[in-house]
């Protein structure tokens, strides 16, 4: 934690309320997201219990599993999922515009401009916490394999036609969501506390009402006040009033209530499969579980969207669009690799994908932590106070050449500053010019007057600096020494050459089962 | 970058097996598997201060000597600029590239002076020289039509194995150099951001050698069994602590390293710290238990004022090196600590105290450095919390094996509460070789070992 982070929250503590840590909203939000709230049964990994899902903040839709270890009624839920999450998906897939971006040739193997597709705009998942964000994840993994009967005719169980199609894109979304700064499958937790610090500890935080709470406490009450009721208040039967935001539901509700009522659904079923009778007592059953699942999951949806409306409150933050374009270009390319029949993700990543998303997730962490502190004074603060920025008044400019043949500007700057940067002779250093370029420069010395860098770039290829490029006496700057536009890892080879040292070049063909050891038989 | 010994520098008093007698016995096992070729791998693993960098020169000499032109990959650019002075230093007449980036002021500029060494941002400039030294960074940005006979991978531990995966395509076979007990390479998204590939013998966040070990479980795997540069009163601690199922020892004997002092000690907690590190190789000077921030004031100035005392005390010290004692000056002394603003601080308190010359770092930048005596400020020194970070085995290895004399270690009082309070938690993963000793149980050895030297200080 950074040690801007802990004085807000020591200032939150004392304050009794949230304090903010960004001036601007550092993600995209979109305006219509579709919020999904899932629910799992405990002790049965995979199986859903049931979801509040949609687009209308007044009309979710609620989908339910009555007896979630039917595989037939699992499949029923995920199909009405599919029905409610693809169209949403989809709608998105044929506004395009043109856009043009840079390729290697396969043949020539030069860098050229193609006209390329790209979505106008992509779906936005919302969901309460991470840990939803990870059952999306395992959804989508458990969906994705599945055989409709239309592929293989021969299946047992074969899935409802849009299933598997579901598991591919939420394999996507959740995959996407590894990306720092992507915002395709968003979960309102870790942005709420990504904006706000609280007095508790950042386990609390994973709380939703608790969070809330903290950023948004009701009249006459304090944050930690609110949000100890929002974690412990339960009613006359022992239940929490605010049901935990999911996908684990609270034990309380499971024995008192859940357990009863599908012990119900269950009796109702058998009578009605060996008597044919008796189906408005199954509906009554069904009825009874869907009211009981509606009041635990309402709750976190009314919540989720009271974080979104906070968050809306914000200004978009200037870079964020940027990085919206890419999960842009995330979207379509899945798109089209759905559109070009491509098989599904697979299990496992080989050597030289896993690398390649690594490579993609530090440059992407680096990219956002960058953007964010050019985007916002107060993130901007933060790593000045870490000393890794410094700002203030241009004390003095020193005009001075370079020792080439044909010498090149070189002027030195003295920054007056009360900030205490990490810096040792010769570190580059970064700032932002008023078009928006970044100019290098190095660090040379520390002085009376403050510090010194030798500006190295970014004034024109002239003997003479450009207009506005070199800053002038009086003028507030500020320096980073983290790189504003931080460059991609190095080319790594094809799969298919994938070196000895990492096993060779991954096997073809189909997944062998795992191998039953003696340990398997209990 | 200090220069370390040659193996067998002297000759030690006789033991049971001795120690030189057994460093050359390793060093010619690992020479024949890198020569003879049968394998495509040769992985040595070496403690601290054991003879690795001249492992790695004498191995390129020999494999250059024997006609077999290598590349040589190293991770950090200080680290090639060494090694290609060490190369030039032993042979004269060896050809060596230095292939670089084309940043400003890529190497160090006394490559310049050497007739031999050629340096060039591109490899095809470098074709036909007997030995190219780079860095990972470098070689990952580089295409060659023909890949290298053979590689050198110094600090292959230190390596990710997606950098190994970046570079392997350019050459057949290789000799993996390092020290399993230093700092782990780390990823920037953290564990959360690795997660999916935990259990995966090619997991990119881990260390090469774990990646091409598990690919290559034949591979010969070699030891180096001696530190050169550790004492024998921490040649014993180090080993227990952190290489529990690989011992080694020291190449030096007790009394044969020695500290002394041209001014008696003044009866302060500092120079009675100094006295107890210079009689037994360890010092613990223990500031009252108390949570501070980061950058700890009187911790910082304790680690000040034991450095200005040691220099104002003429200390000196002697060695096999030299018969007679040497005066310890700044630049044989360094301060370690765990994060970058704490040696910023470090740094600020020592220029208040006109302390100029010392070297002040983090442990990930120590690693590989060698001094006479380091002065370290404990990771878990008055912390709230014991974190994975601040536990990690490997820092507090790195910061208690620089030292050839002695080292002191500034802490506050309650580490030991610390430990049983934060015992490990880190999710254990299927597939994932489990580590050991932990963090924890390093932390608790050290410990215990130096309260047993320690100096109580109330500022």
């Amino acid at each position: 934690m950074s040690l801007i982070t802990s004085l807000a929250r020591l200032e939150a503590l004392r304050a009794g309320r949230a304090r903010p840590l960004a001036t601007v909203r550092h993600r995209h939000l979109a305006d219509r997201p579709l919020v999904l709230v899932p629910l799992t049964t405990a002790g049965e990994t995979g199986a859903p219990l049931g979801a509040l899902v949609g687009t209308d903040r007044d009309a979710p839709r609620l989908l339910t599993v009555p007896q979630p270890r039917d595989r037939a009624l699992r499949f029923a839920f995920l199909a009405e999922l599919a029905e409610a999450v693809l169209p949403y998906v989809e709608e998105y897939a044929d506004v395009t515009v043109t856009e043009e971006r840079k390729e290697t040739d396969p043949a020539t193997g030069r860098r050229t401009t193609v006209a390329a597709e790209l979505c106008a705009d992509a779906p936005q998942l919302l969901v309460p916490g991470p840990a939803a964000v990870e059952y999306v994840r395992l959804l989508g993994r458990s969906m994705r394999f599945r055989r409709t009967a239309e592929e293989d005719p021969a299946a047992d169980w074969p899935a409802p036609p849009r299933v598997p199609l579901l598991g591919r894109w939420l394999t996507h979304f959740g995959e996407r969501a590894h990306l720092p700064g992507s915002a395709l499958l968003l979960s309102t937790t870790e942005l709420l506390s990504r904006h706000w610090a609280t007095g508790q500890s950042h386990l609390e935080d994973q709380h939703l009402g608790a969070l809330l709470a903290w950023i948004d406490p009701p009249e006459g009450s304090t944050g930690p006040e609110a949000a100890r009721r929002a974690e412990l208040a339960r009613d006359a039967d022992g239940l929490l009033l605010h049901p935990p935001a999911g996908p684990a539901t609270d034990p309380a509700f499971d024995n008192k209530l859940l357990a009863p009522a599908i012990a119900r659904y269950d009796q109702a079923r058998t009578a009605v499969l060996e008597t044919g009778r008796g189906h408005a007592a199954l509906r009554a059953a069904d009825t009874t579980i869907r009211t009981l699942l509606l009041s635990q999951l309402r709750p976190t949806w009314d919540a989720v969207w009271r974080g979104v409306d906070l968050l809306r409150a914000l200004p978009e933050g200037a870079s964020v669009a940027d990085r919206w374009k890419r999960d842009r270009w995330s979207y379509t390319g899945h798109r089209d690799r759905l559109r070009a029949g491509e098989p599904p993700q697979p299990r496992r990543d080989d050597a030289v994908t896993a690398a390649r998303k690594l490579a993609a997730r530090e440059t992407a962490q680096a990219r956002l932590d960058a953007q964010e502190a050019l985007d916002d004074p107060l993130v901007m603060a933060g790593r000045r106070l870490a000393g890794e920025a410094f700002a203030g008044e241009v004390a003095e400019v020193v005009m001075a050449h370079s020792e080439a043949k044909v010498p090149r500007p070189r002027p030195l700057v003295t920054v007056r500053t009360d900030d205490a940067p990490l810096l040792e002779e010769g570190a580059r250093v970064h700032r932002v010019l008023a078009d928006g370029r970044s100019q290098p420069a190095e660090f040379v010395a520390a002085g009376p007057a403050g510090l010194t860098v030798r500006l190295t770039g970014g004034m024109g290829r002239g003997k003479v600096p450009d207009e506005g490029t070199v800053p002038a006496p009086g003028d507030r700057v500020c320096w980073t020494l983290f790189e504003h536009a931080p460059r991609g890892g190095p080319e790594l080879p094809e799969p298919e050459h994938t070196p000895w040292t990492h096993g060779g070049p991954p096997g073809g063909g189909a997944e062998e089962p795992d191998p039953v050891t003696s340990e398997d038989l209990l | 970058m200090t220069r370390k010994p040659l193996l067998a520098p002297t000759v030690p008093a006789p033991r049971a097996l001795d120690p030189s007698a057994a460093a050359a016995a390793a060093t010619r096992a690992i020479l024949r598997d890198t020569l003879d070729g049968r394998h495509r791998g040769v992985v040595v693993d070496s403690p601290p201060g054991a003879g690795k960098s001249t492992l790695v020169v004498r191995a390129a000499l020999e494999l250059a000597r024997a006609g077999r032109p290598l590349m040589v990959v190293a991770q950090t650019n200080a680290q090639v600029d060494d090694l290609v002075l060490r190369l030039a230093e032993e042979d004269p007449d060896l050809p060596v590239g230095r292939l670089h980036s084309s940043d400003p002021r890529p190497y160090d500029p006394a490559l310049e002076g050497l007739d031999q060494v050629v340096t060039s941002t591109k490899a095809a400039e470098l074709a036909g020289l007997d030995v190219v030294v780079s860095t990972a960074a470098k070689w990952a940005h580089t295409k060659v039509s023909e890949p290298w006979g053979q590689a050198i991978v110094d600090e292959a531990y230190q390596m990710r194995s997606d950098a190994l995966l970046a570079v392997a395509g350019l050459f057949d076979r290789a000799l993996f150099v390092g020290d399993p007990g230093q700092l782990d390479p780390f990823s920037v998204v953290g564990a959360e951001g690795t997660a999916q590939w935990a259990g995966l013998s090619y997991d990119p966040s881990v260390s090469a050698v774990s990646t091409l070990l598990a690919h290559n479980p034949g591979l010969p795997q070699h030891r180096l069994p001696v530190s050169w540069r550790l004492p024998a009163s921490a040649a014993r601690l180090v080993s227990d602590a952190f290489y529990p199922y690989t011992p080694f020892r020291s190449g030096t004997d007790h009394g044969d390293r020695l500290m002394s002092f041209g001014v008696r000690q003044d009866g302060s907690a500092v120079d009675r710290v100094l006295d107890e590190a210079a009689a037994s190789g360890w010092g613990l000077l223990e500031l009252p238990e108390r949570h501070v921030p980061r950058t700890d004031p009187e911790a910082v100035e304790a680690v000040a004022l034991v450095v200005r005392r040691m220099l104002d005390r003429g200390t000196a010290v002697t060695s096999e090196r030299a018969p007679d004692p040497v005066p310890l000056t700044a630049a044989r002394i360094a301060v370690g600590t765990a994060h970058r603003d704490q040696a910023a601080a470090v740094r600020a308190a020592l220029a208040g105290h006109g302390v100029t010359g010392v070297t002040v770092d983090t442990a990930n930048r120590l690693q590989g450095r060698e001094f006479d005596v380091t002065v370290v400020l404990h990771p878990l020194s008055g912390r709230p919390d014991a974190t994975a970070f601040h536990l990690e085995t490997g820092r507090l290895c790195v910061l208690a094996s620089r030292h050839r004399h002695a080292c002191v270690v500034v802490c506050r009082a309650g580490v030991d509460r610390l430990l049983d309070e934060h015992p490990s938690t880190e999710p254990v993963r299927l597939g994932v070789a489990v580590k050991f000793p932990d963090g924890w149980e390093a932390n608790f050895a050290v410990l215990t070992h130096l309260n047993e030297h320690r100096v109580r200080w109330r500022p």
